[in-house]
C-alpha cells in the first residue's frame, strides 16, 4: 500500500499552490478552508478563554476581586456564547472534518465547495456580530437566553449577539448538508458504509443534528428578537405568553447541541485509539450506529433541563428515562475503546495521550450527567456548580481533548510537518491534571449548594474557589503549549512521511501535505476499515489492488 | 473563485447530487417552520377563545386569492421543468416569467393586507385594536400572523429570486446544451414555499373562523 | 457527605441516593481506568502478547450484548430510585403552614398567614410541613435550599409549590438559582428554623399588619370585589343569584372550565382567575356581569392576601391544597 504520489507532491500541495491571499480568501478547496476556519475558531477559542481566565481570577475573592456584578454577568455571557457557537459547535467538524471527509472518502472535494465557502463567510460575519454586541455594551443573559429576562428586563445587545448566533446556524446547516451529501455521493469505488471509518460515522450524526436542530434554534432566535423589539407577549407571561415554551424550543437545539459538540469528538477518538494500538476497532458496528443512535435519542431528552423548571410531573418522569437511555450508546463506545486497547500494541504518543485523556475525563462526565438525569438529585444539583463542573467535563475534558487529540494526530498531514513530540506529550497531561484541578473542585461546591453565575458568594465556598482557579492557570498553560509548538513546527519542525503513524485511513496513502486534487489516482477501497494485516504485508495488498498502483 | 477540481464523476452524478442537497435543505426548512408551528398549536389551545377572534379579523378573500394565485404559479413552473427536459429554453423562460410575476403579485397583495391591518392596528403592541378579555390571545394570534407571513415573504422572495436567475441564466445560455438540473432544484424550492402557504392558509385564515 | 447539613428527612434520602451513585460511578470508574491501565502495562508496545483479531471478533457479539443489558438495567433502576423521590414533592401532606413567597429583581419577599412579612428571610417550626407558595414579579428565578436538597424555579403570573418539613434547628442559607440580572449573587436570604416555641414566640413578636386574610378581607372590599361577590351564602330564596358566584365554599371545590375539563379550584386557579390568564380564564361564563382583569391592578403581595382570604371562607379545605400536583397548563 505505498503512497500513490508522484515526485513533485511538495511542489504541487494545496498549502503552496497559489500563495496569494486573494487565493485564500476565495478558495473552494476543502483543505484551504478547513485552514481558514482552523484560524477562525482558534481565535474565538481565546477570546472565550480569555473571559474564563477572568472569571476565574474574579473568583478568587468571595467578594469578587476585579470585576463588577455587572461585567462580571457579561463576561461569563460572552465566555458561554462565544465558546459554545463559535468554538465547540463548529470546532471539529469544519476544522478537521472539512479537511478529512474528502480524503477520508477518497474524493476529490466536498460535495458542494462553493457552499462551503459560504458557510465560512456566513461563520465569520456571525462571529463578528456576536463580538461586536458583546464588546459594544455587552449582554448579561446567559448564553440561554431566557425569557423574560431577555427581551423585557435587559439593557444589553440582544440584536447583534442574537443575529450572529441566528448567523452561525446557517453556516453549521452548510456545513451539514455538505457532509450529508458527500458521505452519500462521493466515496470512492469499493468503499461501503461498512468500510467508513468511524469518523466518518460520527460525523454523519453530527450532521444530521446540524440539519435538524439548528432551524429550530433559528426560529426560537427569531421569536426571541421579535418580542425584544415588539413587546407582543409570546414569551410573555403579563400578555398571556409562555416563558417556558422558549426554554422547550431553545433546549430543543441546545440539548442536540451537545451531541454536535461530543460526537465528532468521539470519532475522532475511535480513530486514533485504533491507530496507536495498531488494530480494528472492537465491535465497529456498534461503535458506528451508537453515533445515530445518540444522535436519535438526543432529539427527545431536551426536558432533562427543566425538571426544576414548572413542567408538569409526568414529562419529568419521562425526560429523565430517556436521558438515561440516551447514555446507553455513550457507555457502548467507552467500553469499545477499552475492548479495541485489549490485544493491541499500545504507542503512547501524544494524540493517544489525549485520546485517553477525552475516555477518562469523558467517562467522569457521562457518569455525573446519570446525578443529573435522575430527578431527586437533579433538584438538588441542577443550576449550581455541580452542572458546571459535569458539561465541561463533557465539553473541555471530552471535547477540548477530542480536538488536540485530532490536531496531533492529523498535523502531519495538514501541514507536512512533524510536532515536537515531548511537548505534545507534555501539554496533553498538563491539560489533564489542569482540568482536574480545575473541575473537579466545582463538584464538590455544587453539592455544597454554590449557585452557579455568581459573583459574589459565601465565604465557606473560597478554599475550593481558590484551588479551581489554581487549576485554571495550569489548564491555561496546557492551551498556550501547543499554540507555541505547533507555530514552530509549521516552520522548523521535521517534515513528516505520508503515514507517519502507520494508520488504515485513506487519507493516509495520499502524500502530507495532500495535492491539490487531493489524489493523483483516485483511490479503489478494497479491504475493511482498520485493516492493519493488509497494512502490514503490503505484498498481499498490493497484489490485490494492483489496477491502481 | 480559483479553479479546484470538481468532486463529481459525471454530469449526472453531480446534477443528482444538488438536487439530494436541495432535499436535505428543505428538510431543515420543514424544521424551521416547525418550530413556527408548534407556537400555533400551544397557543391555539391554551387561548382558543382570542386566537378565534384574531383568525375572524384576518381577510379571507385576499387570503383566498393569495392561495389560487400560489398554487397556480407552481403549476406553470412545472411546465417549465418539463420545458427544461424537453430541451425548450423558450418554455423554460416563458414558465419562469409567469411563476414569478404571479409570486409577485402574490407578495403586492399580501402587502396590501399587512397595510389594512396596520391601518387597523392590528398589529400587536400598544394600541391593539382587540380589547375585552380576550385581547391576549388575540395578541398572540396577530404575533404569530405577522412572523409567520413575514418567514413565508422572505422565502416567496428568494424563490422569485431563484426564478429569475434560472430564466437568466436560461437565456444567456442560449445555443448551448441545457442544464435541467438548476430549473429543477429552484423547482423543489418553490413548491415548498407553496406547501409552507397551503399550512399556513388554514391556520391563519380558516381555523376557529366558524 | 454529610459537611453539607440534612435538614430534613428527604434531605437524608437524597444523599443516600447521592451516595448510591457516587458508589456506582466509582465502581465504572475504577473499572475504565483500571482496564486502561492493565491495557497499557500488557500491551504497550515491547511487550510479546500476539495480536489475535479473529478470536476476539468471535467473541465481541457477547461483549457487546453483555455491557448494553448490565448499562441498562443499572439505569433502570436507577432512574426508578430518583423518580420515586421526586414524586413525592409534588404532594404536599395536608396541613401544612402556607407561605407566599415573592421574589423580584433582586430580594425575596415572605408573607405569613398571620400576616408578618420579612424580606430576605424565612422563619420556619421544626416538625411541621411547611408550604411555599412561590411567585415572580418580574424575570424566572429560582428558590433554592441545600440543606433541604431541594429547589423550584419561580415564574411570573404563576404559583409554584414547594414543600419541606425541617427536622434541625438552624440558620442555613437559601439561594436564588435561576440567572435573574446584574443582581442574581444578592439574592440569597436565611432560612430559619425553629423549635415550635420559639417559632410561636417569633409570630408573637413580629409586627403584622393584620392576618393575611384580614388585609384580603379589605382588599375584597376596598377593589369592589364585594360589589358583585358575596362573602355569605345566598339565602334560599334571593332573587339575584345570577351576577357572580358566591366565594363561600369555592376554594377547594370544583368547576368546569370552557372545555368542559373539571378543575379545582386551587391558589393558581385563584390567581389566574383575577388576573385573566392562564386555564381559569376559559370558565364557561354563565352570569350576567362580565368580570375584568386585575393585572396591573393587584400585585402579588395583594393577590396572596386576598386568596388567603378566599380560603377562609371554605374553612372545611382550606390548607394543605395549594397547587395540585399535576396542574399541568397547557403550554408547560
Amino acid at each position: 500500500m505505498a503512497p500513490i504520489s508522484g515526485p513533485d507532491t511538495t511542489q504541487r500541495s494545496y498549502l503552496w499552490q497559489d500563495g496569494t491571499v486573494r487565493s485564500w480568501l476565495l478558495t473552494t478547496d476543502h483543505k484551504r478552508i478547513a485552514l481558514l476556519y482552523m484560524a477562525s475558531i482558534t481565535a474565538f477559542f481565546v477570546l472565550g478563554s480569555v473571559g474564563a481566565a477572568l472569571i476565574r481570577l474574579h473568583l478568587i475573592s468571595p467578594t469578587g476581586a476585579i470585576l463588577s456584578d455587572a461585567t462580571y454577568s457579561r463576561m461569563f455571557t460572552m465566555h458561554g456564547i462565544v465558546m459554545v457557537w463559535l468554538f465547540l459547535v463548529p470546532s471539529i467538524p469544519v476544522t478537521l472534518g472539512n479537511f478529512l471527509v474528502p480524503l477520508m472518502l477518497g474524493a476529490k472535494d466536498l460535495a458542494f465547495p462553493r457552499l462551503n465557502l459560504i458557510s465560512w463567510y456566513l461563520f465569520i460575519m456571525a462571529g463578528a456580530l456576536v463580538v461586536y454586541g458583546l464588546f459594544r455594551g455587552g449582554l448579561e443573559t446567559g448564553w440561554t437566553f431566557y425569557t423574560p429576562l431577555s427581551t423585557d428586563y435587559t439593557q444589553g445587545r440582544v440584536l447583534p449577539v442574537v443575529a450572529g448566533v441566528f448567523l452561525s446556524g446557517f453556516s453549521s446547516i452548510a456545513t451539514g448538508v455538505n457532509f450529508i451529501i458527500s458521505i452519500h455521493q462521493l466515496r470512492a469505488p469499493g468503499l461501503t458504509w461498512y468500510r467508513l471509518p468511524l469518523m466518518l460515522w460520527a460525523l454523519y450524526a453530527t450532521s444530521v443534528i446540524f440539519v435538524l436542530a439548528t432551524p429550530v434554534l433559528s426560529i426560537t432566535l427569531l421569536l426571541l428578537a421579535f418580542e425584544h423589539f415588539f413587546h407582543v407577549g409570546v414569551f410573555d407571561p403579563a400578555l398571556g405568553g409562555d416563558p417556558l415554551l422558549f426554554q422547550h424550543l431553545f433546549w430543543f437545539y441546545s440539548h442536540p447541541a451537545v451531541y454536535i459538540m461530543i460526537l465528532p469528538g468521539m470519532g475522532v477518538v475511535s480513530e486514533v485509539v485504533s491507530t496507536f494500538c495498531h488494530k480494528p476497532v472492537f465491535g465497529y458496528r456498534f461503535v458506528a450506529w451508537s453515533s445515530i443512535s445518540i444522535a436519535a435519542i438526543g432529539f427527545l431528552v431536551w426536558g432533562h433541563h427543566m425538571f426544576v423548571a414548572g413542567t408538569s410531573l409526568y414529562a419529568a418522569v419521562v425526560f429523565s428515562m430517556l436521558s438515561f437511555l440516551v447514555s446507553v450508546p455513550s457507555a457502548i463506545k467507552v467500553f469499545n475503546w477499552l475492548g479495541t486497547m485489549h490485544g493491541g500494541a499500545i504507542r503512547l504518543d501524544a494524540p493517544m495521550l489525549y485520546a485517553m485523556g477525552f475516555i477518562g475525563l469523558f467517562t467522569v462526565g457521562g457518569l455525573t450527567g446519570l446525578f443529573l438525569a435522575s430527578l431527586a438529585s437533579d433538584v438538588h444539583l441542577t443550576q449550581t456548580y455541580f452542572v458546571v463542573a459535569h458539561f465541561h467535563y463533557i465539553m473541555v475534558g471530552g471535547m477540548v481533548s477530542a480536538y488536540f487529540a485530532g490536531l496531533h494526530y492529523w498535523w502531519p498531514k495538514i501541514t507536512g510537518r512533524m510536532y515536537p513530540e515531548m511537548w505534545g506529550r507534555t501539554a496533553a497531561a498538563l491539560l489533564f491534571f489542569g482540568f482536574n484541578l480545575t473541575f473537579f473542585p466545582q463538584f464538590i461546591l455544587g453539592y455544597e449548594g454554590m449557585p452557579r453565575r455568581y459573583a459574589t458568594y459565601p465565604a465557606q465556598f473560597q478554599v475550593l474557589n481558590v484551588l479551581s482557579s489554581a487549576g485554571a492557570s495550569i489548564l491555561a498553560l496546557a492551551y498556550i503549549l501547543p499554540l507555541i509548538y505547533f507555530t514552530w513546527s509549521l516552520f522548523r519542525g521535521a517534515p513528516a512521511t505520508d503515514n507517519p503513524w502507520q494508520a488504515t485511513g485513506l487519507e493516509w496513502r495520499t502524500s502530507s501535505p495532500p495535492p491539490v486534487e487531493n489524489f493523483i489516482t483516485p483511490p479503489v477501497v478494497t479491504h475493511e476499515a482498520y485493516d492493519y494485516a493488509a497494512l502490514d504485508h503490503p505484498d498481499t495488498a498490493q497484489r490485490a489492488e494492483a489496477p491502481h498502483v | 473563485m480559483s479553479e479546484h477540481p470538481e468532486p463529481y464523476d459525471s454530469p449526472q452524478h453531480r446534477d443528482e447530487t444538488a438536487i439530494a442537497g436541495m432535499w436535505l435543505f428543505l428538510a431543515s426548512e420543514i424544521l424551521l417552520f416547525g418550530g413556527l408551528f408548534l407556537i400555533f398549536v400551544v397557543y391555539s389551545h391554551s387561548h382558543a377563545a382570542g386566537w378565534a377572534l384574531g383568525v375572524r379579523h384576518t381577510s379571507l378573500v385576499i387570503g383566498g386569492i393569495n392561495t389560487v394565485l400560489l398554487l397556480t404559479s407552481s403549476m406553470v413552473y412545472i411546465l417549465g421543468v418539463e420545458a427544461a427536459r424537453n430541451g425548450n429554453a423558450r418554455g423554460i423562460i416563458q414558465a419562469g416569467l409567469g411563476a414569478a410575476a404571479l409570486g409577485m403579485t402574490f407578495l403586492c397583495l399580501k402587502g396590501w393586507e399587512w397595510h389594512t391591518e396596520f391601518g387597523e392596528h392590528l398589529f400587536p403592541g400598544p394600541g391593539f385594536a382587540i380589547g375585552g378579555p380576550q385581547a391576549g390571545g388575540a395578541q398572540l394570534f396577530y404575533s404569530f400572523y405577522f412572523l409567520s407571513t413575514a418567514l413565508h415573504g422572505l422565502h416567496m422572495l428568494v424563490g422569485i429570486g431563484l426564478i429569475a436567475w434560472v430564466c437568466l441564466r436560461t437565456y444567456r445560455g442560449r445555443g448551448r446544451l441545457l442544464q435541467v438540473m438548476p430549473v429543477e432544484v429552484v423547482g423543489l424550492y418553490w413548491s415548498f414555499v407553496d406547501l409552507v402557504w397551503i399550512l399556513l392558509f388554514p391556520v391563519l385564515y380558516l381555523i376557529g373562523r366558524v | 457527605m454529610s459537611w453539607l447539613p440534612e435538614a430534613s428527612a428527604h434531605a437524608s434520602r437524597v444523599d443516600i441516593l447521592l451516595a448510591g451513585l457516587l458508589l456506582i460511578s466509582l465502581a465504572v470508574l475504577g473499572l475504565v481506568f483500571g482496564l486502561m491501565m492493565l491495557n497499557i502495562i500488557r500491551f504497550r508496545v515491547g511487550s510479546r502478547v500476539p495480536v489475535s483479531a479473529e478470536m476476539v471478533a468471535h467473541k465481541s457479539w457477547r461483549f457487546e450484548i453483555g455491557w448494553t443489558a448490565t448499562t441498562l438495567a443499572i439505569f433502570f433502576m436507577l432512574f426508578l430510585w430518583a423518580a420515586r423521590l421526586y414524586v413525592v414533592g409534588f404532594q404536599p401532606p395536608p396541613g401544612a403552614i402556607q407561605i407566599y413567597v415573592t421574589g423580584k429583581q433582586w430580594m425575596w419577599k415572605a408573607q405569613y398567614p398571620g400576616g408578618q412579612r420579612e424580606i430576605n428571610a424565612l422563619h420556619v417550626p421544626m416538625g411541621r410541613p411547611v408550604q411555599l407558595l412561590l411567585t415572580s414579579e418580574d424575570v424566572i428565578h429560582d428558590f433554592s435550599i441545600p440543606v433541604l436538597r431541594i429547589k423550584h424555579d419561580v415564574l411570573p403570573g404563576r404559583y409554584q409549590s414547594l414543600w419541606f418539613t425541617a427536622t434541625q434547628a438552624g440558620a442555613f442559607r437559601f439561594y436564588c438559582t435561576q440567572f435573574c440580572g446584574i443582581g442574581h449573587s444578592r439574592m440569597t436570604g436565611t432560612l430559619i428554623v425553629l423549635t415550635p416555641t420559639d417559632y410561636a414566640r417569633w409570630l408573637g413578636q413580629t409586627p403584622a399588619s393584620g392576618s393575611l386574610a384580614t388585609k384580603g378581607e379589605a382588599l375584597f372590599i376596598h377593589n369592589g370585589c364585594s360589589g358583585c361577590h358575596v362573602s355569605q351564602p345566598y339565602a334560599p330564596g334571593a332573587d339575584d343569584t345570577s351576577r357572580a358566584p358566591s366565594m363561600v365554599g369555592l376554594y377547594g371545590s370544583e368547576v368546569t372550565g370552557a372545555d368542559g375539563q373539571r378543575m379545582r379550584v386551587d391558589n393558581a386557579f385563584l390567581h389566574d382567575a383575577i388576573l385573566h390568564i392562564g386555564a381559569a380564564r376559559g370558565q364557561v361564563v354563565t352570569y350576567a356581569t362580565r368580570m375584568p382583569s386585575y393585572r396591573g391592578v393587584l400585585g402579588e403581595e395583594d393577590l396572596a392576601a386576598l386568596i388567603a382570604y378566599l380560603q377562609t371562607l371554605s374553612p372545611s379545605r382550606s390548607s394543605g391544597m395549594g397547587v395540585s400536583a399535576v396542574s399541568a397548563r397547557k403550554g408547560d
